[in-house]
């Protein structure tokens, strides 16, 4: 606590730049201390809430349906999917691509951003890197039982067996099985290691001795040093360098799995790039859902800012563009390259007994974000809510038409078909979600979701407390443009 | 383990709570280090580069986040961290190649298209993630390690002012072990500094002991844990008679009955426990008429010499001609009979030729189909022979259709026929041919 506060500045607009002083990230001129209050009271806070408590249980309720469901499908085999030739990949398959998808925005604001030093980052990285960790479970779930004999998952891995065998490491999809086992586990670390001195803190406050035990263990030890700081600081930038491909690998990856088959749609080169800005918009889209009700809701409105709201629709509206920009050289490449099942099954696509869930894509995808140009919309809380839970729709159904459009009509008219999911399909989706936020409330409530000490060291230093008062006052007050 | 203390116990708090505190009191005797704290980020730089200057080397500053530029003030070197990463990469990078190399062009090579057993592009993806997941958690470990951490206790810890210097106050630790520590200058320098709250801290007596509660969960845990690994080392060493436990039964046991099983529900409806009815007699079933007895049987009595000769002419019709009768029957004499007879009918196929090779004692040889005995013998004997086997050979009526049977009967006619031919059954054409 820097003695005197600054002037209050509630109602500031900071999502406009003027030449001179810096705009603040965070506003109200809170202190060190007050930040520290603000993000702990909601973790320390012994009264549970109703609205958490409602949407808790509403979650664990449909994570109770993904259970028995799978449970239901161990027991009775993967027949209860709505997979049929030749759509033998149908949900599980764009399940796991969209939850993939949606777990980029966290790394990639942690490591992508940190290295390009968007100190805005700092107020939403904890809350995204939580949202990535969660989407990759929910990611890991779906080609997880969609091997069928699920106890036999571990033959995934190179492991010394009695049958001398092992696995194929020119598939695609053992790629796959690296490439989201590394981003997992490197994320759960760059989260976790995040999240040490924050869990201090809590440690610090703690009251209850229960408290202190596991916030103590979790934190281990952690004091603040500032030795200690200085190899924290230099290990977060290498994972940050570590990450930042590690984050443009897994989505390149999963694009694999479908760009090294044979099958027309399927089999083009644009599929990487393509996969990983779709992966970012998702993403971005995905943490604007939940910062939204969850910053009004525990009152983050000073951390978690229009300014930072407003860039992160940026991100939407450039990745959004990018993937507008592959859907049609898609098609371009179809009719340049000559290929007449190339070209057969995009105009299948666009107007082919699919053209429902195509359009939907284009529209949800391709035009919805561009109402980002106006910044009337960026800043618009209920517009960027909508056109947010439009674009994770819509990248649902990118999915869905990649994976099944293609796999539906190949090269032999006579073995066409057309993809029915069944109930087990919608409900393990709709399961899936409970999953997510099932743990993602459980993070709200137990630990920090924004990163106090990044917060803290991108906030302009207090006055020193031998100046005078009426220096502080005259601190720049950045003006509404 | 954890330091578990509380400010201000009260006479209401548990019993163990009090106990805690009970252990700071009075007997704090070794002196650990001298703390300050500082309110703002300036005052506590201006103060550390005090500190860096007055030459103490075992010190330390507290701080909530780092603050921009406090290396140089506090006189941090450069730690080696990112060479330790660039290490692990590389062992990454190289552990990749490895298992790629070794599990999928040695020990296991995977032919796919004709392709190279090993061809990098293929595994660069692999070798690109266990590059940064090596790299990453070597990171990650060896700045924790670095740090002294995991230490779950610190005497810093037993202090309430400490409390504030993970939140918004900053902190100088001057260690005891430092060889220019003298309490009295360290305390003054710190206070000179704009320090406030300069205090002396002690290493605590003993330890707080961890309450009761947490041993209980602690063994719980450790107990029920062990149970798993004590069953399966027990299922090891002790024998059973009951089958091993079936956890995933795969599809072994399936809601059907297997023939010659019996069942309980077909058993109370018919009399008798079979799963399979036997057929009614005095019944045909469809398809199982069999009246023509040379072509079904090959026989006409029950006697020695009660034989058909010649080939019946439904397995012409069959066939529609006899070359195609003859060329169906080498087919089916390659797959069934020629593994034992050989080729030519002579007794060498690659059963009989392994067996000498075993000399084992027990092997009958087939029997030549040239063979004095067998090339007299009547057609249908020789289907017979097939049908039901003969000594050491196995009935092939089951696995051949009778018609092939035929067919097959035609085909070794004919290798008989080519054994014991003269030169006047070749056409002349081909025999100016084989002159040469």
């Amino acid at each position: 606590m820097a003695g005197k506060t600054y002037a209050p500045l509630k109602g500031i607009d900071n999502t406009g730049d003027v030449p001179g002083p810096r705009t603040p990230l965070i506003l109200e001129n809170k202190t060190y201390g007050q930040i520290t209050e603000q993000v702990c009271s909601v973790v320390e806070d012994p009264k549970v809430h109703r609205t958490w408590l409602l949407s808790f249980m509403a979650a664990v309720t449909f994570l109770g349906v993904l259970f028995s469901l799978i449970v239901y499908l161990i027991v009775t085999g993967v027949g209860v999917w709505g997979n049929q030739i030749p759509v033998a990949w149908g949900w599980p398959i764009v399940n796991f691509v969209f939850w993939v998808g949606i777990g980029h925005a966290g790394t990639l604001i942690s490591a992508i951003l940190f290295l390009l030093r968007q100190d805005w980052r700092t107020s939403i990285n904890r809350f995204a890197e939580a949202m990535t960790i969660f989407a990759v479970v929910c990611a890991g779930t779906f080609p997880g039982i969609h091997v069928g004999r699920i106890w036999l998952a571990y033959w995934l891995f190179p492991l010394p067996n009695q049958m001398l065998m092992w696995p194929n490491f020119r598939s695609p999809l053992l790629w796959d099985v690296f490439a989201v086992g590394t981003y997992a586990s490197v994320s759960l670390v760059f989260w976790y290691m995040g999240m040490i001195p924050d869990l201090a803190t809590i440690r610090d406050r703690a009251r209850h001795p229960l408290r202190r035990l596991g916030y103590g263990i979790l934190s281990l030890g952690w004091r603040g040093s500032a030795r200690a700081w200085h190899r924290y600081e230099r290990a977060y930038l290498l994972l940050a360098a570590l990450a930042t491909p590690l984050v443009l690998s897994v989505h390149t990856v999963v694009s694999f799995d479908f760009a090294v088959s044979q099958l027309p749609g399927w089999h083009t080169t644009i599929f990487p790039p393509y996969f990983v800005a779709g992966a970012i918009f998702s993403g971005f889209a995905m943490v604007v859902t939940l910062a939204v009700p969850a910053r009004a809701f525990y009152g983050m409105r000073n951390i978690i800012t229009m300014r930072h709201l407003e860039n992160m629709n940026k991100v939407i509206l450039a990745t959004g563009s990018m993937v507008g920009y592959a859907y049609s050289m898609e098609f371009f490449i179809a009719w340049y390259g000559g290929n007449k099942y190339e070209q057969f099954a995009f105009m299948n696509r666009a107007f082919g007994p699919y053209a429902w869930a195509y359009w939907t894509m284009v529209s949800c995808n391709v035009i919805t974000p561009q109402i980002f140009w106006f910044k009337k919309c960026r800043t618009s809380i209920p517009i960027m809510m909508v056109a947010a839970i439009l674009v994770n729709v819509g990248m649902w159904f990118e999915r869905f038409v990649i994976t099944v459009t293609s796999l539906a009509r190949d090269f032999l008219p006579s073995s066409w078909g057309y993809f029915h999911p069944t109930i087990v399909d919608i409900l393990m989706l709709i399961g899936s979600f409970g999953l997510f936020f099932t743990l993602f409330l459980l993070f709200l409530r137990f630990l920090p979701m924004i990163a106090i000490s990044e917060v803290k060291s991108v906030m302009p230093f207090p006055k020193p407390t031998q100046k005078q008062p009426s220096e502080v006052e005259s601190a720049p007050v950045p003006s509404v443009n | 383990m954890v330091e578990l203390r509380f400010k201000n116990t009260s006479s209401e708090d548990p019993n163990w709570v009090r106990s805690l505190n009970e252990h700071d009191e009075g007997s704090e005797q070794k002196l650990s280090c001298v703390m300050a704290e500082y309110a703002t980020p300036q005052e506590w730089l201006a103060a550390c580069a005090k500190v860096r200057d007055a030459g103490y080397k075992r010190w330390d500053g507290l701080t909530p986040f780092p603050v921009h530029g406090m290396e140089e003030y506090i006189g941090i070197k450069p730690t080696i961290l990112p060479w330790i990463t660039l290490v692990a990469g590389m062992t990454g990078m190289t552990v990749a190649v490895a298992l790629q190399y070794f599990t999928n062009a040695v020990l296991y090579p995977y032919l796919i298209s004709g392709k190279p057993l090993f061809s990098l592009p293929a595994n660069v993806p692999v070798m690109f993630e266990l590059t940064v997941l090596f790299a990453a958690f070597t990171t990650v470990f060896t700045m924790l390690a670095m740090n002294g951490l995991p230490q779950w206790f610190h005497p810093l810890f037993r202090r309430n002012n400490f409390e504030r210097m993970t939140d918004d106050r900053f902190g100088i630790v001057v260690e005891a072990s430092d060889p220019k520590f003298n309490r009295q200058q360290v305390e003054l320098l710190l206070a000179n500094a704009g320090g406030a709250n300069v205090e002396a801290i002690f290493e605590p007596a003993k330890r707080a002991p961890l309450p009761v509660v947490i041993h209980g969960v602690g063994l719980c845990v450790t107990v029920l844990a062990l149970i798993p690994a004590g069953l399966a080392i027990k299922s090891r060493y002790v024998k059973s008679d009951k089958p091993r436990i079936h956890i995933i039964q795969d599809m072994d046991m399936q809601p059907k009955f297997k023939a010659q099983a019996p069942s309980p529900i077909l058993g109370q409806l018919f009399g008798d426990m079979r799963a399979s009815m036997p057929q009614v007699e005095g019944t045909v079933g469809r398809g199982q008429l069999r009246e023509d007895d040379h072509y079904y049987r090959g026989r006409f009595g029950e006697g020695e010499e009660d034989y058909f000769d010649g080939i019946p002419p439904q397995a012409l019709e069959h066939f529609g001609s006899a070359t195609a009768l003859l060329e169906r029957g080498r087919e089916r004499y390659g797959i069934s009979c020629a593994p034992c007879h050989g080729l030519t009918g002579v007794g060498d196929g690659l059963v009989a030729q392994r067996a000498d090779m075993l000399q084992q004692g027990t092997w009958v040889p087939p029997t030549s189909l040239h063979a004095d005995t067998v090339v007299p013998q009547a057609d249908g004997r020789i289907f017979e022979t097939i049908s039901l086997g003969r000594n050491n050979m196995k009935p092939y009526g089951a696995s051949v259709k009778v018609a092939d049977r035929w067919a097959i009967v035609a085909y070794v006619r004919a290798l008989q026929q080519s054994q014991a031919a003269t030169s006047d059954m070749v056409p002349p054409a081909e025999l100016e041919a084989l002159k040469d």
